[in-house]
């Protein structure tokens, strides 16, 4: 039996399916402006016999499609307890939300924190700085050089105005360099105060599309001295949860939870 | 088909135009909200009702009051007492606004990090969306947060008719003292925008239909306790909302009669939801009118809000009035004390209002606590830490909520919302 599923992100659509409960399939596709048909186009590629929804469009799959859902927090969850048993915290920074979630020892939720309601300290943030100074998203954790860098800071929470003091800072003539860590430690300080809220247990897991970027990874080791993990797909997790979800349903509502044939014309 | 108020409206000096925008939004949301829910009381058909006619058949009703010289006070705070403007045949109707109206011109007199209440009583004002506040006779604010109580000074350049009572910000017995005098003032005030004097027997009536109207809340409240609940979360803060600008006594009526028909649901163990629903509290800021959307969230997320820890709810009822009094000053001084058993956040310290959380968490049997300010709202937003303490120490799980009147982060509390349900239900698979 095949069992996928989908996670409809901000900037990007990842979907898995599984076979003997082990993924055989990860996609991902950038959302771009029509999600559905995006998701319908990734399923079609694989089809699964049952399948849950995630993320933020998930809403799309429940109304257009009779696709269960479930949050990207609980998803996230599932899929980092799946890869990493030992897992009670983790940090996901995705394209418009960042968020942290701490987690018993069966892997279940039991706290979570998320940003305010701006882009500040998410993917989309560090994008458009990126792209302000002239660097790839991709690689931009790569350009961060920490020395001299302590002097300048990013104070503001909002990105527009952080923008403008990233071109404040241009203007001075300061290094690109320098200003690629103070961005990235301004994210990183943000996520450490959310996270500071719930409360830090080990093992501390990063997940979304940030937790490639590794000069991030490194200022939260150096933060809570203690090894971060990260998955080699590490945007696939929250997709991986959902599937591992459908292949499980069981819980209290059980009946609202079983996932229908799935039917995707609209 | 509904009767067309558009000379009324326009000798209130409203922007027709914007108006009719507003009144076309109005109605879609609340038939997207309100009227697509299933198993709806029959009872909530007097508030629909209330709703279609929301700038209509109550606005002519007060209108046709003044013309018998009563007049209208219109107030922001659940502090100002309502039995003594009854006492001299005022109207009393609460002004706080629930919908991101006239921000930008709110924001030519007030900053723009200004909660989106303050702004939108400044807002439906300025751009003459409001009838009632056209209406009133006398606006009376009150010293509870630093927002309002500046807003009230620039208001008053605007209307030329804010009076302001002084609440204190201990509930020690010099607190006790301040407020017992700015009652009798208050008392002094409306005697003399009136020309009527207060005696005994009408403090007594007017005593009476006020506490009517809390008992009749009270009742709703209770039935709420049951599992499954007989009424949704949408429809009870509905009647709440409503409960600040009808006239009392027909309210009382309509609310005890939808109790009837709801004690009748619960005996034949009838619900909107099935049992063992997730059941929410929500605690905080007020939701004015028609501030319905983290409601609407909950409810549409599969739980069910079971009681209102705020203004627009138990706050308002929570406390009856001791109508147990022989002379006037005994009246007056007991209906100030009674007033300052409301717990709002801008007393210090506020312990009863956690008190109170607790009490109606086991009552209402709650799953969850959904902690609620609006942004800006500083003494909401801090009190919600000891809100967050107290659902620890009950072992309730506890959602802090930050948000506005605007639709922007739906997206983003459907996702911490249902996050929540999600640990209340324990779903996880381990």
């Amino acid at each position: 039996m095949k069992i996928g599923g989908i996670d409809i992100g901000s900037r990007y659509i990842k979907y898995v399916v599984l076979e003997n409960n082990k993924p055989v399939v990860f996609y991902k596709k950038d959302t771009g402006h029509d999600p559905f048909q995006v998701c319908r186009e990734l399923i079609e590629m694989n089809k699964p016999d049952k399948l849950v929804a995630t993320g933020y469009g998930r809403h799309l799959l429940e109304i257009h499609g009779s696709v269960n859902t479930i949050t990207e927090i609980k998803a996230v969850a599932i899929g980092s307890k799946e890869v990493f048993p030992s897992c009670r915290t983790i940090i996901d920074i995705g394209g418009q939300d960042t968020k942290v979630i701490a987690t018993n020892k069966d892997g279940m939720v039991t706290n979570f924190e998320m940003n305010d309601r701006c882009a500040a300290g998410t993917g989309k943030f560090l994008e458009i700085m990126a792209k302000t100074l002239g660097f790839k998203v991709e690689s931009f954790g790569y350009q961060c050089n920490c020395e001299g860098s302590d002097d300048i800071k990013i104070n503001s929470m909002c990105t527009v105005f952080a923008e403008s003091e990233v071109i404040g800072l241009i203007a001075k003539g300061i290094k690109r360099e320098l200003i690629a860590t103070a961005i990235h430690n301004s994210i990183a300080s943000r996520v450490i105060a959310l996270l500071k809220r719930i409360g830090v247990n080990d093992d501390i897991i990063f997940t979304g599309g940030c937790a490639r970027n590794t000069y991030l990874q490194r200022v939260f080791e150096n933060c809570f001295r203690t090894k971060i993990h990260v998955h080699d797909n590490p945007d696939m997790l929250a997709a991986l949860g959902a599937a591992l979800y459908a292949g499980h349903a069981v819980s209290p509502f059980s009946s609202l939870f079983v996932p229908p044939a799935i039917n995707l014309t609209r | 088909m509904q009767k067309d108020y558009t000379s009324l409206w326009e000798r209130l000096g409203l922007n027709l135009e914007n108006h009719a925008g507003l009144l076309g939004v109005l109605s879609d949301a609340y038939k997207n909200i309100y009227q697509s829910q299933r198993g709806r009381p029959k009872g909530m058909e007097y508030f629909d009702f209330v709703i279609s006619e929301i700038h209509g058949l109550r606005v002519e009703e007060i209108f046709e009051a003044k013309k018998e010289k009563r007049k209208v006070v219109g107030t922001f705070c659940l502090y100002v007492p309502e039995e003594i403007v009854l006492a001299v045949d005022g109207v009393c109707i609460g002004l706080c606004a629930g919908a991101e109206v006239g921000a930008d011109e709110a924001e030519k007199f007030i900053p723009r990090n200004t909660c989106a209440l303050i702004k939108a009583f400044m807002g439906f004002k300025l751009a003459g969306l409001c009838p009632y506040v056209e209406l009133t006779d006398l606006l009376v604010g009150e010293t509870t947060c630093d927002g309002k109580k500046k807003a009230y000074e620039i208001f008053n350049e605007i209307t030329k008719k804010v009076y302001v009572m002084e609440i204190p910000n201990k509930k020690g017995e010099d607190g006790k003292i301040l407020w017992r005098n700015e009652v009798r003032r208050f008392a002094e005030k409306l005697e003399e925008l009136t020309g009527k004097k207060i005696d005994l027997e009408k403090l007594k009536a007017s005593s009476k239909i006020v506490n009517d109207k809390r008992k009749a809340l009270q009742r709703l409240s209770f039935l709420r306790s049951n599992d499954p609940a007989p009424i949704s979360g949408l429809d009870a803060l509905l009647v709440n909302q409503v409960s600040f600008y009808d006239d009392p006594i027909r309210f009382t009526t309509k609310v005890n009669k939808l109790c009837d028909e709801l004690n009748a649901r619960v005996k034949a163990g009838i619900g909107v939801a099935e049992k063992g629903s997730p059941r929410v509290l929500i605690s905080g800021s007020p939701m004015a009118i028609p501030n319905w959307k983290v409601h609407a969230i909950v409810e549409g997320s599969g739980a069910m809000v079971v009681g209102e820890e705020s203004c627009v709810g138990e706050k308002n009822f929570g406390t009856l009035l001791d109508e147990d009094f022989s002379s006037l000053e005994e009246g007056m001084q007991k209906i100030a004390d009674r007033y300052m058993t409301i717990n709002c956040a801008c007393f210090t310290p506020n312990d009863e209002r956690l008190l109170n959380i607790i009490d109606l968490a086991k009552r209402l049997k709650v799953d969850g606590i959904i902690h609620y300010a609006i942004q800006f709202c500083t003494p909401y937003l801090i009190e919600a830490f000891k809100v967050k303490k107290v659902a620890e120490t009950m072992a309730i799980p506890f959602l802090r909520i930050e948000t506005d009147y605007s639709m922007e982060d739906i997206g983003q509390l459907k996702t911490r919302i249902g996050a929540f349900l999600e640990i209340i239900e324990k779903g996880v698979i381990a």
